[in-house]
């Protein structure tokens, strides 16, 4: 019998929660990863390993690989520079295997990979090839200039969408090569053009459950969704109480479902509107939404969810999870209709994620 | 010539097969630096960025005094590698 573990990381370590076979009970272990802030972690289910995101202040950015569900841990960032003459990475923002490799979104943004499990990196140079970091330029956003998602193909090991901060979204078709930006159509409500090319402040890039062509994306400046693998988007956000937030969550199995958090605009604190904390989902690729609170604050809740910090599950019915900027962690697991807290003192939640184990 | 190098706890911890008092032979900072990552693969990574330098919120210190990569060392010198107060 398989269970539940939600990967959790802060800013003071990563930290694992068990939930057994049932989703309840939620057993902790932590700090992992000697304490170190980790942005991501994620499964890669053909080698059974769990990989882990982040940057320490003193000793740099790393990956870190745990073989045996967290009790240990190796980590590396050999091979994960700009070269001596380059930029200095600090920290690993996202960390996603596929197809055999396994990848890195890194600050400042570019995109790493690995071949051997994690333990050296090379750098998939294409992307900052592309002609837009020199005209216009890539400008960071306030979290700073960050590939901080990666979206593989599930089936072709050549196509894969990356997410830059205050840049946008770009796709490759040819294992890296050569990037194309896929931004037409998703505002960019902090300039004089609001069309450009690049330049818009994508928070999160998600994949449809069985449609790779379909994506949704949480933006700076609204919810939008593409039919067309990100050619086109359309924005989707009418009916949410604000067009910001951070994450995104697509459904396991319905391909027209995801959820968001829409949190008040950054002049007004990036937080839960009127201090009342809720998770809003739509059944039909954004065309109308659903507000989802019940069991969680309504009350004085002034808390942030940070971009990694939403995750579903693949029960059925699907789990729901996100974590809070003040370390509160909040799990559903009838697909959002009822929630509970899961846990409520850890440290700053920066990224969610829920796998399934035997 | 033989040199200590003293290493922070926390990078003890987070390197197995590493200790706080390591000696080598080297002649400078950088030399024994790769020597330690001779020894336990991974560590010259934690404590030297691209430059190549020492990471920004890292300090190095020989026989007392603030050294850089290329400090050359005496017969019997100290190293201290340490973690600045400035990294959060």
């Amino acid at each position: 019998m398989s269970r539940t573990l939600i990967l959790v990381g802060t800013s003071k370590g990563a930290f694992i929660l068990d939930g057994g076979g049932d989703r309840t009970g939620w057993a902790i272990s932590g700090p992992l990863c000697e304490g170190w802030p980790i942005h991501d972690l994620q499964w890669d289910p053909a080698t059974n390993s769990i990989y882990a995101g982040g940057g320490s202040p003193w000793f740099g950015p790393a990956v870190f690989r745990s073989d045996d569900l967290g009790r240990t841990w190796t980590h590396s960032s050999e091979g994960m520079t700009y070269g001596d003459d380059g930029e200095k990475i600090p920290s690993v923002w996202n960390v996603t295997p596929a197809h055999g490799s396994i990848y890195a979104g890194v600050q400042p943004a570019g995109l790493f990979r690995s071949d051997d499990g994690g333990k050296t990196w090379s750098h998939v140079s294409g992307l900052r090839d592309h002609p837009s970091r020199q005209d216009p330029g890539w400008s960071p956003g306030a979290g700073g200039l960050i590939c901080h998602t990666i979206v593989p193909h599930p089936t072709d090991a050549d196509r894969m969408w990356v997410a830059i901060s205050a840049v946008g979204t770009f796709a490759t078709e040819d294992g890296g090569a050569t990037w194309e930006a896929r931004n037409r159509g998703v505002l960019d409500c902090n300039s004089p053009n609001p069309y450009p090319e690049t330049g818009q402040c994508v928070h999160k890039l998600v994949m449809a459950a069985g449609e790779p062509e379909t994506l949704y994306q949480q933006n700076h400046c609204g919810v939008f969704r593409s039919s067309d693998a990100g050619r086109t988007w359309s924005q989707v956000d009418k009916g949410l109480p604000s067009e910001f937030g951070f994450v995104a969550a697509p459904h396991p199995r319905e391909s027209s479902a995801f959820w968001v958090i829409p949190l008040t605009h950054p002049e007004e604190g990036r937080l839960a509107p009127d201090g009342a904390l809720a998770v809003w989902r739509t059944r039909d690729r954004g065309d109308t939404w659903e507000r989802q609170s019940k069991g969680l604050p309504q009350e004085d809740a002034y808390v942030g969810v940070y971009r990694e910090a939403l995750s579903t599950d693949r029960g059925d019915p699907a789990g729901i999870y996100f974590g809070t900027s003040t370390g509160q962690l909040y799990g559903s697991t009838d697909e959002g209709s009822s929630w509970s807290r899961i846990a409520d003192n850890l440290p700053p939640i920066w990224g969610v994620q829920a796998i399934e184990v035997d | 010539m033989a040199v200590i190098v003293i290493l922070p706890r926390s990078l003890v911890s987070l390197i197995p097969g590493t200790s706080r008092s390591t000696e080598v032979e080297a002649t400078t900072v950088a030399e024994a630096i790769d020597r330690l990552d001779e020894r336990t693969p991974g560590l010259r990574n934690r404590i030297v960025d691209s430059g190549p330098v020492i990471r920004t919120h890292i300090n190095v210190f020989v026989d007392g005094e603030l050294a850089r990569l290329d400090t050359a060392l005496g017969p019997s010198s100290t190293i201290h590698v340490i973690p600045a107060v400035s990294g959060g």
